[in-house]
């Protein structure tokens, strides 16, 4: 079970939230002069990746309230959560994306 | 407002009243159990930021808003509560007959700004829990750190406890640790039946009036 840090009322088990898919998805600026593919990009189209991902949780049962989740989806490791409208974590992101990879390579002498 | 006359507990059923021990009557009893029903319930949105909003509730109910999430405030006589629901919201909770008070002291106080005040009293009804195995009881089905050190009286969270959605308020009591126990109406009988039957291993004492 994950443990979840709400920005609001700390770390609380998984059951208490809904997750809510990609995170920092934009809608189209001007709709009506959007094409099809577009709008198919924006409403269908989502990244999946191994690693780090951008996603949007809410706390269902506690505060209800909405906000994003820096979590890696290969470890399920929470990099840390930030409140709506605020920037995602880069540094700490990439300062995690830098040891996954030097831990991802060979030991000495393994083939 | 439901007419007085129409107003029923979703416990009434079980009538716990009548099935209630008188004091004393259980000394070893490890958990006591209450029901109180009717309280006064309203939802308070508006701008914990707003200077005006905050000071305007404070002098309207005598109580001052909790800021900070999970906390809350209680009055002199220890019957009003105002609860930390979230970041702009609470649950403003007094006695049955304080509807009209809460609602035009609020109402009044703010005619010309943005806020919201919804009488939700009928939504929930009140379990109270206390006795020397409260906090056992409430750690079988609830995930919550009730550690004093971590859940000091005056505490609120909104959780789940075997998987029913409570609001969970531990009380300013000076003795042994005593629990508000807010469960939505149609959980209600089914948190109460799991209630007992997790307490079954304490000692049970039913104080509902």
């Amino acid at each position: 079970m994950l443990l979840i840090p709400c920005p609001w009322c700390g770390e609380r088990d998984e059951p208490e939230f809904h997750h809510g898919g990609e995170a920092h998805i934009k809608r189209p600026l001007e709709p009506d002069q959007s094409t099809d593919e577009e709008w198919a990009e924006y409403i269908f189209m989502r990244t999946n990746p191994k690693g780090v991902f951008l996603e949007r949780w809410v706390h269902q049962s506690g505060c209800r309230r909405w906000f994003n989740l820096a979590r890696n989806t290969a470890t399920n490791e929470i990099i840390g959560a930030y409140k709506m409208g605020e920037k995602p974590p880069i540094s700490t992101i990439a300062n995690k994306q830098k040891t996954a990879t030097v831990s991802n390579k060979k030991p000495k002498g393994v083939k | 407002m439901v007419d007085a006359y129409l107003r029923q507990s979703p416990l009434a059923h079980l009538h716990l009243a009548a099935r209630a021990t008188t004091s004393n009557a259980l000394p070893d009893a490890g958990v006591v159990l209450a029901e109180i029903p009717y309280l006064s319930q309203f939802v308070l949105r508006g701008n914990a930021d707003n200077q005006a909003f905050t000071a305007g509730i404070k002098k309207a109910l005598k109580l001052p808003l909790p800021i900070s999430p999970c906390t809350s405030s209680v009055d002199k006589t220890g019957h009003s509560h105002i609860l930390w629901m979230g970041p702009d919201e609470w649950l403003i909770v007094g006695p049955s007959d304080d509807q009209a008070h809460i609602n035009s002291s609020i109402s009044t106080a703010f005619r010309n700004q943005h806020f919201s005040l919804v009488n939700v009293s009928e939504s929930r009804t009140l379990i109270r829990l206390s006795g020397t195995q409260a906090q056992n009881l409430l750690e079988k089905g609830c995930s919550i750190d009730l550690h004093p050190s971590a859940f000091s009286p005056g505490s609120v969270v909104n959780t789940h406890l075997s998987h029913a959605h409570i609001t969970l308020h531990r009380l300013n009591s000076i003795q042994q640790p005593t629990y508000d126990l807010y469960v939505h109406r149609s959980f209600a009988e089914y948190l109460w039946s799991w209630l007992e039957d997790a307490a079954r291993e304490y000692g049970l004492d039913n104080r509902s009036k």
